[in-house]
């Protein structure tokens, strides 16, 4: 552990909150308040009460973000830098993104996707390498890997949502309102996920399968680029135009991310149980992370989700209360809500009351994860109903 | 249902309600429970609920049909046994509260001082010293005092040989059980009475019946209207055409409907529907005008109502959503396809309605289905990423049913379509409902009008005139005997090509030629039967002035290519009338969905209970810590030791600082056997 013995034992006797607080915590604060603050003195006569409120809000979480885990004030720092060179290159004309260098060629919405994708999937590899290698380094630089394609993914995020109000006023919105959208989103809060594991639990061991999860959440985005062509901008259906989707939709990806995660980090646990019985001695059994490592973030990783996914499917019926006529219509895509929200309920009270650990977890969390795919993407594919605006 | 199982006396005499209770409430119930309900819930999603009766009838076929009916299949969510699993869930979890509740409250505010020194050693988190003093009266002062640094609260006891500080903090962690589970109560019961539960009591009791004719709302009997406030919560649907109002809803039952009358009435002044450039939907707005004489009096209430903005009115929410045909005033000019005679007539319909009109083959019911103003579909021979869509323009949808009642479905657009250059009249039919429309496409003539082709087909339908026409034909042959087997044959042919298409044709050939010379034979009916038609099409074009002393242009080469194309579809097509949209006053209609919801305030209860319950659940951690202190021989021993519910690894930092700090005081603690 990097923290001293003495450094302990002050903590130990200083324990006040705001005492433990450094300089550089003091100016992440400043500089957000201070980004916060222009921001509303200079669109202040566009916003109503509500959107001062979430300004204010989100500046208040994004503080409280980067003092929890530090990382995640560089990276809002690069992401709303690079973002702003973007819309700084942009100005008002959509069409700079075929003229100008910078936008065509890194931070335009689909350039930056398309950086994003070749770097997660070389962060895969890298990740794996590292594991087999046991080299500190390739390790480090799986992780730079997987920073950068974040910070570009994000960017990417922040960028279309100010093309498509270049595309005009009335068709700009959040980019989480169709199934690609959502895909990036999914592959940016799952790799957000890993990383706070990893620097939590010190341990680059996990990235391999985390990253697979995005891989695959990648390959399908390409397909769906290429093939599909779905990556326009389109203008918002009236069912979608509400606050709400802010809010219920990020939150439901936190949910599906973190469950992703759990059932790859099953994955290895089943790996490594296997390697161990049949050559304890052998590669796999000694490369692969520690079992009660994987036992232990796939629970986080599960509780996180949980959570996340009640808030989310709460404030999805507070929405269909508003547009649909009632909080619960039984409409296919609530009903399937409902099935994952029960399978995790299960699969928490097994460990958490009954003590189940290890092998029969492991898989409940890969059977989890078909359940979970099958209410984000195949309720959307094979049923129809109220939330029919996914489809391949 | 907790960590913490409260220890039950042995001596316990096992009654009935014991059991029960104890069946209830035991975790294996809950699991299979929460499992049984997601697995339950999965038949909905696959089988479409509250469609049409008749949709399943033929979908499942009588006997399934008739037993996916019993089982409540069309309505899953409504059935009672679904219901009852629900209820099961809900009674599960609340037994399980009952027994936990006065254990936890217990776990939450008692500080266990009566402590055992074993169970304190089988702790992971301990440490022990060995202090050179008997009980040195200022250590466990020392101890409690480091407590009280973390935000831990204690209790001191003093057991006669040993002294016990028994601390604890988060304590609320317990209310994250409680809140999670109460929540699921809560929300249960909130909605089991916005449920159609009351429907189903009244319905038993025989105080109202589903209405399942198909009846106009003013003639439905009382039996199956409901008075405002009948059920503390519906939720039904109206349709109204602009200028019309309204004061009750349909709520829609199995495979009726009843009527829930509003105390208010609902008027619908204009509806609108707003495009984005791309053609989308951007919008749809309702202007509403509330009439209700009780609360507002001779001043209604003026309301706009869209998509994610209803008007809550007392305490009626009203939603935007649906549209439709208000009844649109459409003119109709009927022309006949299968007479020689082209003598259109024109007719004056609403949507919605029926008309009688006089076929060629008796009379035929002609009802007016729906109306739309803009057809956005995609581009024809676009690929499916292009994305590329067209509007297509005004199209009416119509049923044709002739005497013995068989129908067929129609979508006629009203302005020509151009495809590939050329402009057609299209026309689609199908024969069953849902199935895929196959379209006829009538080309259009110089003057935007199917007539040269209709006068075209008609022509073809008149034997005497085409016999006349064949007689006026110069003919190559000398022989009139000859000449006169020719034009039988090729009035054959035409009748054939009408009645059957070119496949009559092909047909003909099989059955009447030899094998060996098939191939020649069919080449040569076609080319007779294409030479008559052009003879005919030149006919037509002369009756309409047309100059044609430099013989046929290209355009109408083209359009008569696509003429025989049309005349080959027309046997399929089946209708002995194309009705062409000549006229249309569009009226719209809003589809409002009116809810009332007497639980909603219990459900969100429960909503903010489980938000609170899981994060307390997950994110806080009761932790608990002991000092025991006891003289031994030349000394006493202090223990520390500690645990908490959740978050391990951070308690297991904490316990090591309290450690450290304690060692700095007390000296190093004695090194564990374990480790």
């Amino acid at each position: 552990m990097a923290v001293t013995r003495e450094a302990m034992l002050e903590h130990w006797e200083q324990p006040a909150f705001w005492r433990r607080l450094t300089v550089w915590d003091a100016l992440w604060a400043l500089l957000v308040i201070g980004g916060t603050g222009y921001a509303w003195w200079f669109y202040q006569t566009q916003m109503d009460g509500y959107e001062v409120a979430i300004l204010f809000g989100s500046a208040l979480a994004l503080i409280a973000w980067g003092l929890y885990w530090k990382p995640a004030r560089l990276f809002a720092l690069a992401v709303a830098l690079l973002t702003l060179l973007a819309l700084w290159r942009y100005g008002t004309d959509y069409e700079a993104r075929k003229s100008v260098f910078l936008l065509k060629y890194f931070l335009e919405s689909q350039a930056a996707f398309m950086w994003m994708s070749a770097l997660y999937v070389l962060a895969t590899v890298v990740y794996f390498a590292a594991l087999f290698s046991r080299s500190t380094f390739v390790g480090q630089t799986a992780t730079a890997l997987t920073w950068s394609a974040t910070v570009l993914g994000m960017t990417g995020l922040l960028t279309r949502w100010r093309e498509s109000y270049l595309l005009g006023a009335d068709i700009g919105h959040i980019p989480v309102s169709n199934l690609y959208e959502v895909f990036i989103l999914f592959a940016l809060i799952t790799a957000l996920l890993y990383l706070f594991y990893e620097d939590r639990h010190r341990t680059r061991a996990m990235g391999g399968f985390a990253l697979l999860a995005i891989s695959g959440a990648v390959a399908f985005l390409l397909w769906y680029t290429f093939d599909r062509e779905a990556h326009h901008i389109q203008p918002l259906i009236p069912a979608l135009q509400s606050y709400w989707m802010k809010i219920h939709v990020p939150a439901n990806f936190i949910g599906y991310g973190a469950f992703a995660l759990a059932a790859m980090l099953g994955v290895a646990y089943l790996l490594r149980q296997r390697a161990e019985i049949r050559r304890p001695d052998g590669v796999l059994a000694t490369v692969l992370p520690a079992r009660e490592l994987l036992d232990d973030v796939m629970y986080k990783a599960i509780a996180l989700g949980f959570a996340a996914f009640t808030i989310a499917t709460i404030l999805g019926a507070l929405w269909a209360a508003e547009a649909w006529g009632g909080y619960w219509s039984w409409d296919p895509k609530e009903t399937w809500a409902l099935i994952v929200w029960l399978n995790y309920a299960a699969w928490l009270h097994l460990r958490l009351t009954k003590g189940w650990r290890g092998a029969p977890m492991a898989w409940w969390a890969i059977i989890g994860l078909f359940v979970t795919l099958f209410a984000f993407l195949g309720v959307n594919m094979f049923l129809s109903g109220l939330h029919s605006y996914g489809t391949l | 249902m907790s960590d913490a199982a409260t220890a039950r006396k042995p001596s316990q005499r096992r009654t009935l309600g014991w059991v029960l209770l104890e069946f209830l409430g035991s975790m294996n119930l809950a699991i299979t429970l929460l499992v049984v309900v997601a697995i339950a819930s999965i038949i909905g999603t696959v089988l479409q609920q509250n469609q049409p009766y008749p949709d399943y009838v033929l979908k499942f076929g009588p006997f399934w049909f008739e037993a996916f009916d019993r089982l409540g299949l069309y309505d899953v969510y409504g059935a009672l046994w679904f219901i009852a699993i629900l209820g099961f869930l809900v009674l599960s979890t609340g037994v399980c509260l009952y027994r936990q509740i006065p254990g936890m409250v217990r776990e939450m505010v008692r500080f266990r001082t009566q402590v055992r020194l074993e169970s304190l050693r089988g702790f992971h988190q301990r440490a022990e010293w060995r202090l050179p003093e008997r009980v040195p009266p200022g250590v466990l002062a020392e101890v409690t005092s480091v407590f009280r640094v973390r935000g831990y609260r204690w209790r001191i006891q003093d057991h006669g040989d040993h002294q016990v500080a028994a601390a604890m903090k988060g304590g609320y962690q317990r209310l994250g059980y409680l809140f999670t589970h109460a929540a699921v109560v809560v929300i249960g019961i909130g909605g089991l009475l916005d449920g159609n539960l009351w429907l189903k009591l009244k319905e038993w009791r025989g105080e109202i019946a589903v209405e399942t004719r198909d009846l106009a709302a003013r003639d439905v009997p009382p039996l199956s209207r409901l008075a405002p406030g009948a059920t503390p919560s519906f939720r039904g649907n109206i349709m109204l055409p602009e200028g019309s109002a309204a004061s009750f809803v349909f709520l829609r039952l199995r495979d009726g409907f009843l009527i829930q009358e509003l105390p208010f009435a609902i008027e619908l002044k204009e509806f609108q529907v707003e495009y984005h450039a791309t053609g989308q939907p951007k919008s749809f707005i309702s202007q509403v005008r509330i009439h209700d004489r009780e609360h507002l009096g001779d001043r209604p209430l003026d309301a706009t109502i869209r998509v994610n903005h209803p008007l809550i009115y007392r305490d009626y929410a009203i939603y935007q959503s649906d549209f439709g045909d208000g009844g649109s005033k459409l003119e109709l000019r009927l022309w006949p396809l299968t007479s020689d005679r082209l003598e259109p007539l024109d007719v004056r319909g609403e949507v919605g309605g029926a008309l009688k009109v006089a076929g060629p083959a008796g009379p035929l019911g002609l009802e007016l289905a729906e109306f739309r103003l803009f057809n956005l579909l995609p581009e024809p021979g676009a690929k499916s990423g292009d994305r590329k869509f067209r509007n297509f323009g005004p199209s009416v949808g119509f049923k044709v049913r002739d005497a013995a009642g068989e129908a067929r479905e129609y979508l006629n657009y009203m302005a020509p379509v151009q495809l590939e250059g050329r402009w057609f009249f299209v026309s689609g039919v199908r024969a069953r409902p849902g199935a895929e429309f196959a379209y006829l496409h009538i080309p259009a003539d110089l003057n935007n009008s199917p007539e040269r082709f209709l006068r075209f087909n008609a022509r073809l339908r008149d034997e005497g005139g085409l016999r006349a026409l064949l007689a006026r034909t110069p003919t190559s042959t000398e022989n009139p005997d000859f000449q006169r087997d020719l034009n039988q044959v090729r009035l054959n042919l035409v009748e054939l090509f009408i009645q059957g298409g070119f496949a009559a044709v092909t047909e003909r050939a099989r059955a009447v030629v030899p094998a060996d010379r098939l191939q020649e034979a069919t080449k040569l009916y076609l080319e007779i039967l294409r030479d008559t038609l052009a003879e005919v099409f030149i006919e037509v074009l002369r009756a309409e002035g047309v100059n044609l002393e430099q013989g046929v242009g290209e355009r109408e080469d083209a359009f008569f290519n696509d003429a025989l194309s049309a005349l080959a579809t027309l046997p399929v097509y089946g209708s002995p009338l194309y009705p062409q949209l000549t006229g249309f006053q569009q009226v719209e209609a809003s589809g409002l969905q009116v809810a009332r919801s007497g639980a909603t305030g219990v459900v969100y209860t429960g909503f903010a209970f489980l938000s609170i319950g899981v994060f307390l659940l997950f994110y806080t951690s009761h932790r608990r810590l002991w000092a025991w202190i006891a003289a031994e021989e030349g000394g006493s021993r202090l223990i520390l030791a500690g645990a908490g519910n959740r978050r391990q690894a951070e308690f297991a930092r904490e316990f090591a600082g309290l450690e450290a700090v304690l060692a700095r005081r007390l000296g190093t603690p004695e090194p564990r056997a374990d480790n």
